[in-house]
């Protein structure tokens, strides 16, 4: 009961959708060809599930997605670890990334076909450049806001900087920065498809490019479909790793 | 064995004078009393004292040497506990002897140790958000003896507590001191806890911070805040207090 509770807004957004979109279609008479009715796409999505090549796709697409996404979240924590600790470094540093951060990764595609080549690389590289500096900038201001009182008493018990680092500054910022893994996780998933439009023969992103170039619209909205899905089960994800992490950190060891 | 020596203090080069000419010397075991009202300085004694704060002019010295900076030999009891709220009592208590060359049988024996001594063994897997104020305090005690430090700084270690916790947090500290025999410094405004506890007291003046007077309590140890000689002091030192300022004062009976 309590399940059927909490599924049915979910259920009943989705339908709302699902009779907008069909009824947008009545209203505007578009041509099936342009704007393909949520049926058409229920059976492009259905063929490319029962040909197993949605699954290879989607196999790819998450392999370049965490490969970029964990690589960006482990240098981002620990430069940012460091340089929220130095002040006098982030205030060299600080007008860098703010210079490099708003600057799309998509921007970089030319250089980083150049430098990294086709296939894998690109989208990797995009997805680390998209999920890095979300996180290095929370770490930093998550960092800078733990309570003094912990760094007195890690002076006070001798501890070592790395030991402080390790002790004390990382579990009392992690909160801050788990929030800041949430918000890279979504805005790198956005750049996902971008980064697979550069140059790779495979994954979500491809299959999107591929279905416009043969004009069968009713496969592209199916994989728009897939990406949004998989997108909301991610953050759900990433939801569910943030109160494990909570709850362990407590008791840990 | 803690001698301090002339010691001035400003925060700021134009700032106030927060310290002026402070001159007292601590013996071993001895429990001295800092009393006097808000803002006079005592916090910021006792944070030179740790070497949490440089000193201006003048010197404080450790067994004849100038403490510069905080030492496991010197621990501060922070007036908001500070316990690590993503660590369990047993874990926080373990915090400042994990990195001293003991086995991890020995650090486990000395953590339950010191949490018997203070009676809360059976919460040892607790985590400081589940226990009281009173609870928090006695994790910071023991944490803080666990290291066996030669002195313990405490800056109004029962402020946040009611009334019954105090006297009975007072009592527990009194019979671990007579056994540990460690030097404490209590800063405090409660009349009657500074002639509970201490073996000398001295009375601070605001505006520079001063020592205005020092009272040697000449009581036994085993102490009854009912006693006439209680009284005594309680009027001495009331007296002395209306001397020195005009502004009511907290006094606690
Ligand atoms: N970090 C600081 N920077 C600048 N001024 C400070 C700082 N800490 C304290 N002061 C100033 O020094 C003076 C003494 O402060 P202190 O905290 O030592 O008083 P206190 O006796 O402990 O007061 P209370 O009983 O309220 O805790 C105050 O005037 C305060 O404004
Ligand atoms: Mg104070």
């Amino acid at each position: 009961m309590a399940k059927v509770k909490k599924l049915s807004p979910i259920a009943i957004g989705f339908i709302l959708l699902l009779v907008f979109w069909q009824f947008a279609i009545f209203i505007g008479g578009h041509q099936s060809a342009l704007f393909p009715p949520p049926l058409k796409v229920g059976e492009a999505l259905l063929a490319i599930i029962s040909d197993g090549s949605l699954f290879a796709h989607i196999q790819i697409s998450l392999f370049r997605f965490f490969s970029g996404y964990l690589a960006a979240v482990i240098v981002a924590v620990i430069l940012g670890l460091l340089l929220g600790r130095s002040m006098l470094v982030w205030k060299v540093v600080d007008p860098i990334v703010q210079v490099l951060r708003p600057v799309s990764p998509i921007a970089w595609s030319p250089f980083i076909v150049l430098w990294f080549g086709i296939g894998n690389m690109p989208a990797i590289v995009i997805i680390f450049i998209a999920a890095f500096f979300p996180v290095l900038l929370s770490t930093v201001s998550a960092v800078k806001k733990v309570d003094r009182t912990y760094l007195r008493i890690a002076s006070n018990f001798e501890m070592s900087p790395f030991e402080t680092l390790r002790k004390i500054v990382l579990p009392a910022s992690f909160p801050m920065i788990a929030n800041g893994l949430h918000m890279a996780l979504g805005s790198a998933w956005i750049f996902l498809v971008a980064g697979e439009m550069v140059g790779a023969q495979s994954g979500l992103g491809f299959l999107i490019i591929d279905a416009r170039n043969s004009l069968s619209l009713d496969l592209v909205m199916a994989c728009i479909v897939v990406i949004g899905v998989l997108g909301l089960a991610l953050d759900k994800g990433i939801h569910y790793f943030e109160s494990w992490v909570n709850r362990i950190w407590g008791s840990a060891k | 064995m803690i001698d301090i020596r002339n010691v001035s203090k400003s925060y700021s080069e134009q700032g106030p004078t927060v310290l002026q000419d402070i001159s007292f010397d601590i013996k071993k075991g001895e429990v001295i009393a800092i009393l006097g009202k808000s803002g006079c300085g005592k916090s910021t004694l006792l944070n030179c004292i740790g070497g949490f704060e440089a000193v201006n002019n003048g010197q404080i010295l450790l067994d004849e040497v100038s403490i510069r900076k905080p030492s496991k030999r010197c621990i501060m009891l922070m007036q908001n506990y500070g316990l690590l709220p993503w660590r369990s009592v047993r874990k926080n208590v373990e915090l400042g002897i994990e990195n001293i060359s003991l086995s991890k049988q020995e650090i486990s024996e000395r953590t339950l140790h010191y949490l018997r001594m203070v009676g809360l063994e059976d919460r040892a897997n607790a985590l400081p958000s589940e226990l009281s104020g009173g609870m928090q305090q006695r994790v910071a005690i023991a944490r803080a003896l666990a290291m066996q430090p030669e002195v313990i700084l405490m800056d109004e270690p029962f402020g946040a507590l009611d009334t019954f916790t105090r006297y009975y947090l007072q009592d527990e500290l009194m019979q671990i001191q007579r056994r540990e025999k460690m030097t404490i410094v209590l800063v405090t405004h409660d009349i009657d806890e500074a002639i509970y506890l201490a073996d000398r007291i001295l009375i601070m003046k605001p505006n520079p911070g001063e020592i205005h007077k020092e009272i040697v309590l000449r009581l036994p140890k085993e102490r009854n805040r009912a006693d006439a000689d209680f009284q005594h002091y309680r009027e001495l030192i009331f007296n002395e207090f209306q001397f020195t300022h005009e502004t009511t004062i907290e006094f606690n009976i």
